[in-house]
């Protein structure tokens, strides 16, 4: 199993995709979260998005700032991850490859889950580190103090965001291994994330009260209700307090646990061809 | 089932299709194995079957006297429908990603690289390779385990004439090291030449097993001369009207090929001029295309 893993995270730390979703969810974060926030601050033009103006964008606010993309817009990045690294090995034809060296499947899948899980957890430092870096550049800037959370709120903030981006994650693994590719995959994962999901959300759960509760057992809202009580701004796509933080931290766990096993099923069971 | 690859009654069913029907396959320790047959007659999906890649419908497979599957592919190494890589890493570095699944130590891989002459491009990325490159990672990858068992499966496939020879040469080369290799292959020439015995399938039924001689069946011995029917009336005096056929102007003797002299002899002794006198061997085109039921393009 430590030579899969080995393997796998070679895989991900070499492959320049995954440096490129990095990349583009550092940039959205630093974007949304604090350069439009502070520009509009600074220039007077504050709106809904800046509700709470100098003060969201400081040190003691990192917590809610880093993982406040995780239930749409960086959650579909790190789904399509979870696509790249499992659906790759379709569309290049390197099932084959590996297997034919002797690794069992559910060795290969179970190596591939934790080196995701492992650059979850470099994703979630980068997040915590460049918010970091922003908040304490704009606190500099405006001669505010140096306020942080608490070693324990950036854990459980860490914990929470880290969960809630192997959770898409590991849908994004599931529905590559489900549809055996990449392309359909992105496809449908973007369409459930950043389409369905609203629609839900903002159309039907409004009109019909079935699917207002049934919005408390999805995926999407549970983790917006979780980042919403780390304190993420309810103002970011997805953010909302449906429910409480406890039931959010464990629905979010289930699925993380119902696609990592529906996926290892699904490719044990299944010809590779 | 002691031999290195052995199966029996193995069937692959895909709803109503039926893509392997009972296929006994016995490949022999130390052999190089010939497996021939048209496209889509099954070798692919019963080659994946005897790696574990897919699970037969029905029947049995032994590779190295243990069924297929996790853990039991100590022994054997693979190159499957065409070389699958990674495009992002070099061909040394898919090496090494495909070691670490099995502990092969860092050494292996430079000495495969040396073996399938790809060391000098090593470091390039996998997406530049050539065809034939690409081809030679392959069974670099297959090679990587020491493996007493290899199985490649059309592994000349789009290669040039010149890389076809190289990968022929390497391929006689492992058989020689005392390996034993399992080759699909659309070349019925690359197969007559490398091959010890061969298999042929049709529709998913492997419908000959044997050694190329045996499948070619006896030679025989042509005979050209004038006046025909006068040489003919001879022979057949000679040699009994059972094993004389006039055939594309000619003689057909069945005789083994020692017996030419003689009955050059006894022709020319008899006042017939011999034209052409010789060995004849059945094209194994011909025979495999009698086997497979006359479909020319072989795959």
């Amino acid at each position: 199993m430590w030579g899969s893993f080995q393997a796998e995270l070679t895989k991900v730390v070499k492959r320049p995709a995954s440096w490129l979703l990095l990349a583009l969810a550092l940039s959205l974060m630093l974007i949304f979260a604090y350069l439009v926030r502070y520009a509009s601050y600074a220039g007077g033009t504050g709106g809904v998005n800046t509700a709470g103006g100098l003060a969201v964008m400081l040190p003691d606010r990192l917590v809610g700032n880093s993982i406040g993309g995780l239930p749409v817009f960086l959650g579909a990045l790190v789904l399509i991850h979870g696509v790249l690294v499992a659906g790759g090995e379709y569309g290049w034809g390197t099932w084959k490859t590996v297997l034919v060296q002797g690794p069992s499947r559910l060795t290969v899948y179970g190596a591939k889950l934790l080196a995701l899980a492992v650059a979850n957890v470099a994703l979630m430092l980068a997040m915590f580190g460049v918010g970091a870096v922003a908040s304490a550049t704009i606190a500099a800037a405006e001669n505010q103090p140096l306020a942080w959370p608490s070693i324990g709120d950036l854990a459980i903030g860490f914990g929470a965001g880290w969960l809630i981006a192997s959770m898409w994650t590991g849908l994004g693994v599931l529905l590559a291994v489900l549809l055996r590719g990449v392309a359909l995959p992105i496809g449908l994962g973007l369409v459930w994330m950043l389409a369905v999901q609203n629609l839900l959300a903002s159309i039907a759960a409004p009109l019909l009260d079935v699917v207002a509760t049934a919005q408390k057992g999805l995926p999407g809202p549970n983790a917006g209700s979780l980042t919403a009580a780390l304190g993420s701004a309810t103002t970011t796509p997805g953010v909302e307090r449906i429910v409480g933080s406890g039931q959010a931290a464990i629905v979010v766990a289930v699925y993380l646990v119902a696609f990592a096993a529906l996926g290892g099923v699904l490719l044990r069971r299944r010809d590779v061809v | 089932m002691k031999e290195p690859v052995a199966t029996k009654g193995l069937t692959k069913r895909y709803g109503d299709l039926v893509a392997v029907d009972g296929v006994d396959l016995t490949v022999r320790s130390g052999e190089v194995y010939g497996f021939l047959g048209p496209n889509g007659a099954g070798k692919t999906t019963t080659l994946r079957m005897i790696l574990g890649l897919i699970r037969p419908t029905a029947g049995a497979v032994r590779v190295l006297g243990r069924p297929p599957g996790p853990g039991q592919l100590a022994g054997v190494g693979a190159l499957i429908e065409g070389p699958g890589f990674y495009p992002y890493l070099s061909g040394r570095d898919n090496l090494r990603v495909l070691a670490r699944y099995t502990g092969v130590p860092v050494a292996r891989i430079e000495a495969v690289l040396e073996m399938v002459d790809l060391a000098d491009r090593a470091s390039d990325r996998y997406r530049a390779y050539s065809l034939g490159m690409k081809q030679r990672l392959g069974v670099a990858a297959a090679l990587l385990k020491d493996p007493q068992l290899l199985v490649l499966d059309e592994p000349t496939n789009g290669l040039d004439p010149a890389g076809m020879a190289e990968m022929r040469t390497l391929i006689r080369r492992l058989g020689a090291a005392g390996r034993t290799v399992l080759l699909s292959s659309h070349l019925l020439g690359e197969v007559e030449h490398i091959c010890d015995r061969v298999g042929v399938i049709s529709h998913g039924r492997l419908v000959a097993e044997s050694t190329v001689a045996e499948l070619r069946g006896d030679s025989t011995v042509r005979v050209v001369a004038d006046p025909l029917d006068k040489a003919a009336e001879l022979v057949r005096t000679l040699l009994g009207a059972e094993r004389v056929r006039v055939h594309d102007g000619g003689l057909e003797l069945a005789v083994s090929a020692d017996r030419a002299a003689w009955i050059n002899g006894e022709l020319v002794d008899g006042g017939i001029a011999v034209s052409e006198l010789r060995r004849h061997e059945r094209d194994l085109e011909a025979v495999f295309l009698e086997l497979t039921g006359g479909v020319r393009n072989v795959g």
